[in-house]
């Protein structure tokens, strides 16, 4: 069993924009290795830099959120390709949770694999986040799991979030692998009753 | 009481129990790996002292970053290099068949595993690329996952997921002249939006689909990813099986069809949900914007922001900003720089007889540099036999060896600076050809050929060669 999550405390950051692709999180030609290490100086490179390498004052290189673990983003956050290099690069830049209008279901799935809370709220209360964030950006948010609420300075918001990505950090069973072997022979059994390979 | 689809029936063979967190353990019945998302779930399986628990269901290719012009080795790219030398590694260790680019065998996963037979109807199919939906065709279930998933597959040959509901796509009635199963999936995904299939697994069904040949139903399934969906399938049937007949990996053919039949949906199946299209109504369709859901008619104009739904407008103002095009404009005339043809999507053998097709006699504008990549290197012997090479050669095409090439641009086939591609692979993404600034619009293969010719984006149905 992997530890229990039951809340996130920490400071935010807000970044602008539906259907943001894992092409835009991480670039393919930053894929071009054999473990996850390091991938977050990559994170958003594109949004970041420009061809001469001059910043163009993305969010992750605003000195106001340097640091703040908790990404505030709108609708289909992760959307496209598959590539797990994509939560991994944000987590490695410093991103330990995320509240979006929706995600793209297998970034999603990445994100629980990786412990990492991915919790949403509806347009309006994302917006009026992002704002708060953008104005002060040093107020703590806090995201408790248990009654799935997200807290902001005055403001208390109910949130959602997919029941089973929730109960896994719930429970401690986020990391997959040692509960899929739980299922010992009844995992053979099925491969045997099949009529194929 | 409503009979059952294929995906329920198909799901409940595989199903080995429901977790504690209420996702289902799934039996994978095939597991594909490649280069970029496997390396990492090895190096968590020895992590945790792992070991692969059915190597022969797993098969390995390298797609994503081969070369297609000099794939000797060492590759020059010595990241490429590293990366191939970690799937030869890993396969060798565990005992995993690999089709590496030295057996003939190589080409993009989702090229390989039809060609050789390893998708079948009614298999639970898993690789760590979202383009995995491609083998729903056969009527298998097929996934693409993260890479934590992939090192829960070859530990345990298992994953947890949660079971999507089913939505019927019907396509009634023929699909015009010079309208291909691209243009019908571009189709789909501008009207449904790009997060319209969110918690769906998409059925294609109806007569347009039925008539489709395999490749066909594979572009179709291939984008199913775009639209949101976590999966999308065909019924199997005689197409199916006649396409698998004689494929290296079907052991015992009349089995595999009384399974397949088996497990099709039945008449009076339940779905979730269903939408209807009228095949006859399609015309040809390219992208104009930076997701594949910002798709129009070729000869129609492009949408103005205010006619848009809300949650579109902020993609659309950045699209129009990025792709430096004007509302009303038509994707008709529009000029381009790149073509390329190729990709999991539409790099098949009936995929370059359209585009050769087109080809055929004329000449490239000199203005475009056009790049045909074969999906596999036995897509690539076969359009050699039929001479689609010569083809495209003589009209000034470069004909490349099999891989992902620019549908990504993980090698060295990239956009330069703002470029605009016609491209007939997946993502329109911002920067997703190799250049950051880079353009993409998405199209057929014929349209694209078409396109090179003309050095813009022309309607196929105004050629004559659109039947």
């Amino acid at each position: 069993m992997s530890i229990r999550i039951r809340e996130f405390r920490g400071k935010g950051i807000a970044i602008r924009g539906n259907d943001i692709d894992t092409d835009r999180i991480i670039p393919a030609r930053f894929m071009k290795c054999v473990t996850f290490e390091g991938l977050g100086a990559y994170a958003f490179n594109d949004e970041r830099v420009d061809a001469e390498g001059k910043s163009k004052g993305h969010p992750f290189d605003n000195p106001s959120f340097a640091g703040h673990p908790v990404l505030v983003s709108n609708a289909n956050f992760g959307c496209g390709s598959s590539r797990e290099h994509a939560p991994q690069a944000l987590r490695d830049w410093g991103i330990r949770a995320l509240i979006c209008e929706s995600f793209a279901e297998i970034f999603a799935g990445n994100c629980s694999s990786l412990g990492m809370p991915a919790v949403t709220l509806g347009h309006d209360e994302i917006n009026e986040l992002q704002k708060l964030l953008e104005k002060e950006p040093d107020i703590e948010i806090l995201i408790n799991l248990e009654n799935l609420t997200i807290r902001a300075k005055d403001k208390e918001w109910k949130a959602s979030m997919t029941d089973a990505y929730r109960n896994a950090l719930l429970d401690g069973s986020w990391d997959s692998t040692a509960v899929l072997i739980e299922a010992g022979s009844d995992i053979d059994k099925v491969a045997e009753e099949l009529p194929y390979i | 009481m409503a009979g059952k689809n294929l995906f329920e029936k198909v799901w409940a063979k595989h199903k080995v129990r429901t977790l504690p967190s209420g996702q289902d353990q799934l039996f994978i019945g095939l597991h594909l790996i490649h280069e970029v998302t496997s390396p990492q779930a090895f190096g968590m399986l020895r992590e945790k002292k792992l070991s692969v628990r059915y190597p022969g269901r797993t098969f390995a290719t390298a797609d994503h970053i081969i070369p297609t012009d000099d794939i000797s080795r060492p590759l020059s790219d010595p990241l490429a290099e590293e990366m191939l030398k970690a799937l030869e590694a890993n396969t060798g260790e565990y005992g995993i068949q690999y089709f590496g680019p030295e057996s003939g065998k190589q080409g993009v996963i989702h090229v390989v595993g039809p060609e050789k037979g390893l998708t079948q109807p009614g298999m639970t199919i898993a690789c760590g690329d979202s383009h995995t939906a491609t083998h729903g065709a056969f009527g298998a279930i097929a996934f693409g996952v993260g890479t934590s998933q992939v090192r829960d597959i070859l530990a345990t040959q298992t994953m947890a997921i949660s079971k999507p509901g089913v939505r019927r796509i019907l396509v009634n009635g023929k699909m015009p002249d010079g309208v291909t199963a691209k243009d019908l999936i571009l189709a789909i995904i501008g009207r449904l939006g790009v997060n319209g299939g969110l918690g769906y697994a998409y059925e294609y069904a109806g007569e347009a689909i039925e008539s489709m040949t395999m490749e066909e139903r594979m572009t179709l399934c291939n984008m199913s990813i775009e639209g949101g969906a976590r999966a999308g399938y065909v019924n199997p049937d005689k197409t199916t099986y006649d396409w698998l007949k004689g494929k290296p990996y079907i052991k015992d053919f009349e089995s595999m069809v009384a399974y397949a039949e088996e497990i099709k949906s039945d008449t009076d199946a339940h779905y979730d949900d269903e939408v209807v299209f009228e095949a006859g109504e399609l015309k040809p369709m390219v992208t104009w914007g930076i997701n594949p859901g910002q798709v129009v008619a070729v000869d129609e104009g492009l949408p103005s922001v205010d006619s848009l739904p809300e949650d579109e407008k902020e993609t659309a103002l950045r699209a129009y900003e990025y792709m430096g095009f004007s509302e009303n404009e038509k994707m008709l005339g529009k000029k381009i720089d790149v073509v390329f043809i190729g990709s999991c999507t539409n790099g098949r053998l009936t995929d370059l007889r359209e585009a050769a097709n087109i080809a055929r006699g004329k000449k490239v504008a000199d203005t475009v540099t056009a790049l045909v990549v074969p999906g596999s290197q036995e897509v690539a012997r076969a359009a050699e036999e039929e001479g689609l090479d010569k083809i495209f050669r003589d009209a000034g095409f470069q004909w490349r060896l099999a891989g992902c090439s620019m549908c990504l641009a993980m090698n060295a086939d990239k956009l330069k600076g703002r470029q605009i591609s016609a491209s007939t692979s997946n993502r329109n993404f911002i920067g997703r050809q190799g250049s950051p600034t880079g353009r993409t619009l998405l199209l057929s293969p014929a349209m694209a050929a078409a396109a090179a010719l003309a050095g813009e984006i022309v309607d196929i149905r105004n050629t004559g060669a659109a039947s």
